[in-house]
């Protein structure tokens, strides 16, 4: 909305310029040319003026999304045995999501978890932690060719050790 | 390109350099309570030059380790005899020694090592046993393994699972970055390890093939899992699968034709089996649940695997010919990764129980479950070829260690490596010569 209220207040300024132009144009032909010149001028630097402040303006909010990206970070939590996207993931997907939209970027999602339970069953916990962020954001609008998931189960933890601390670093989706 | 510069195929390089702190040092933690005692004196050097390796010490370390022999100190022998005539019993009587086994190593041409061995029963006062090994003088361990495993037989009535080998994975950890994965092979004791892959993505899944000449095994090398087959002796390898989304947990079928795996690739987890001719797959399970672990029954016929179609995970038994699935766990609230001992009737696997991962031995004929393991976070039980001992991976401190325990529960060692974290060890079928 905001780049549209600029644009709009840019082609305010072009009308009021072709009015004064068009206003003019009934003084002398000499004062015709000249004032055609400098409405043309005018009509010229206001266009420039309305097409810089869009970019300006486009630029950013893309700055914005991609702060609000950065302050979320890349690594959603879960909870344990559980592929349910918590609230904050939510949030943190939203801010993702918003960016996603502005462009035509691919995203591979990573999916973990903690060291316990067999390897084989966590490769299988980490998929669909996944494919949970995945239909999250297909739903927002994300078509599904830009998302790839990989499952890494338990075999690359963030922490080490083990004790709840250490595995809820561990139980995660990853976007890259 | 990206996978070749990501992974070394160390199969050739590795034989010459070897990595010893790989190498796994067994510890002893539990035996049986009344083991018999023997005595392994050491063989009588017939070469030249210095005995290229202690071939009694080998034979020795294997009988202690399975839990069931005592092996007597060098230091307490009266007599070191290296022939039947040198042989008075009254010497191992009087150090309580129930037998003797003596020996003679003679190398022929350089190379071609030749182990004579007697064994003696000191109350019978004759020698039961007697016989010889012959092989390569750079094979002098498994020379001696083969030794052990015949005195083991003769002694407990149970074919020996000495002369075998071990797949195990092992990662060094690189905090902040991506860890070091390596898939090593080494004899049954830890020892001679050779890295046959290395690669700073996941390596996953090592498996037998029945004949003991191929393995298989998960690599992310692509930067997405993949089923692999490598052919020991050449170093050739296959990727034989290469779907989305999961490709794990490959099981040989016991004729060797065919593998079963875990795939996702139509969205969900489910088994499917591989011809391995034709690479030809078949749908095994149909299922929204997690269905993994596939693992066959010795006779070919049904397929276990772990599901969470009940709610849990639990092991399920699938009849190859009727297509009808049964549930086979109900004890505890997690049951899974089932492997068969060859009677086709003790299955080990990985129970929970009081929020401790525990291994546990599950009877297929009376249903009845017993925990084997006290230490947690135990996880892929790999049984021997002779179904005594069970390999599974756990944590000492943070680190990940191999143990072992015997299926009656009775002995148990550990075998930690010095560095890095061991773990999905996978006992090889007997190993023809």
């Amino acid at each position: 909305m905001k780049q549209l209220t600029v644009a709009g207040k840019a082609l305010t300024l072009l009308f009021v310029a072709a009015f004064l132009v068009a206003c003019s144009s009934k003084d002398t032909k000499d004062d015709d040319a000249a004032a055609a010149a400098a409405a043309e001028a005018a009509a010229r630097s206001a266009a420039e003026r309305a097409a810089a402040a869009e970019a300006n303006a486009a630029a950013g909010s893309q700055q914005r999304l991609q702060d609000a990206v950065a302050a979320v970070g890349n690594v959603f939590y879960f909870d344990y045995d559980s592929s349910n996207l918590k609230p904050q993931a939510q949030a943190a997907l939203d801010a993702h999501i918003a960016l996603l939209r502005t462009n035509e970027r691919s995203v591979r999602l990573e999916g973990h978890t903690d060291e316990r339970g067999t390897r084989e069953y966590n490769m299988a916990l980490g998929e669909r932690r996944a494919n949970t962020v995945r239909d999250y954001m297909v739903v927002n609008g994300i078509p599904s060719y830009r998302i790839e998931t990989v499952s890494y189960g338990e075999e690359q933890p963030i922490a080490y050790g083990s004790g709840e601390a250490n595995w809820s670093q561990n139980r995660r989706v990853e976007l890259k | 390109m990206k996978h070749l510069t990501a992974v070394l195929l160390a199969a050739v390089v590795a034989l010459a350099t070897l990595n010893a702190r790989a190498q796994l040092v067994i510890e002893i933690t539990q035996g049986m309570d009344n083991p018999t005692a023997i005595a392994v004196v050491p063989f009588a050097w017939q070469g030249t030059g210095a005995q290229p390796e202690d071939a009694a010490l080998v034979i020795e370390a294997d009988l202690a380790r399975s839990g069931q022999f005592e092996p007597v100190n060098r230091g307490d022998m009266l007599a070191r005899p290296t022939t039947q005539q040198e042989i008075f019993y009254r010497d191992w009587r009087a150090i309580n020694s129930e037998y003797v086994l003596i020996g003679r190593v003679s190398v022929s041409n350089q190379v071609q090592m030749r182990i004579e061995y007697e064994l003696f029963d000191v109350n019978r006062e004759a020698r039961v046993l007697h016989g010889y090994e012959e092989g390569h003088v750079n094979e002098v361990r498994m020379l001696s393994h083969r030794v052990a495993d015949e005195v083991y037989e003769t002694l407990t009535g149970i074919p020996g699972a000495f002369a075998t080998r071990l797949l195990y994975v092992s990662a060094t950890r690189n905090p902040g970055g991506k860890d070091y994965y390596r898939l090593t092979l080494a004899d049954s004791d830890g020892a001679r390890p050779i890295v046959l892959l290395e690669s700073r993505e996941p390596i996953m899944a090592p498996t037998w093939s029945p004949d003991g000449k191929h393995i298989a095994y998960v690599s992310f090398e692509t930067s997405r899992p993949a089923i692999y087959r490598q052919e020991l002796a050449s170093g050739a390898r296959e990727q034989l699968t290469n779907f989305r989304g999961l490709n794990g947990a490959p099981a040989w079928s016991p004729d060797g034709n065919s593998m079963a795996m875990v795939l996702s690739k139509d969205g969900n987890p489910d088994i499917y089996i591989m011809d391995l001719r034709s690479k030809q797959l078949t749908q095994i399970t149909r299922h929204y649940a997690i269905d993994t672990e596939p693992t066959w029954m010795p006779d070919g016929r049904s397929l276990l695997f772990t599901s969470d179609r009940g709610g849990r995970p639990q092991i399920y038994r699938y009849d190859l010919r009727t297509g009808a699935t049964d549930r086979v766990t109900f004890e505890g609230s997690y049951n899974a990764r089932a492997r068969m001992a060859q009677d086709g009737r003790n299955m080990v696997m990985v129970h929970q129980s009081g929020g401790r991962f525990h291994i546990a031995l599950h009877d297929m004929v009376t249903n009845r479950l017993q925990v084997l393991t006290s230490t947690e976070l135990d996880e892929s039980p790999s049984i021997a070829p002779n179904g005594s001992m069970v390999l599974y991976g756990t944590k000492s401190g943070d680190r990940g260690i191999l143990a072992a325990v015997s299926v009656d529960g009775g002995v148990k060692f550990r075998l930690p490596a010095r560095e890095g974290d061991v773990r999905e060890p996978a006992w090889s079928p007997y190993l023809s010569r």
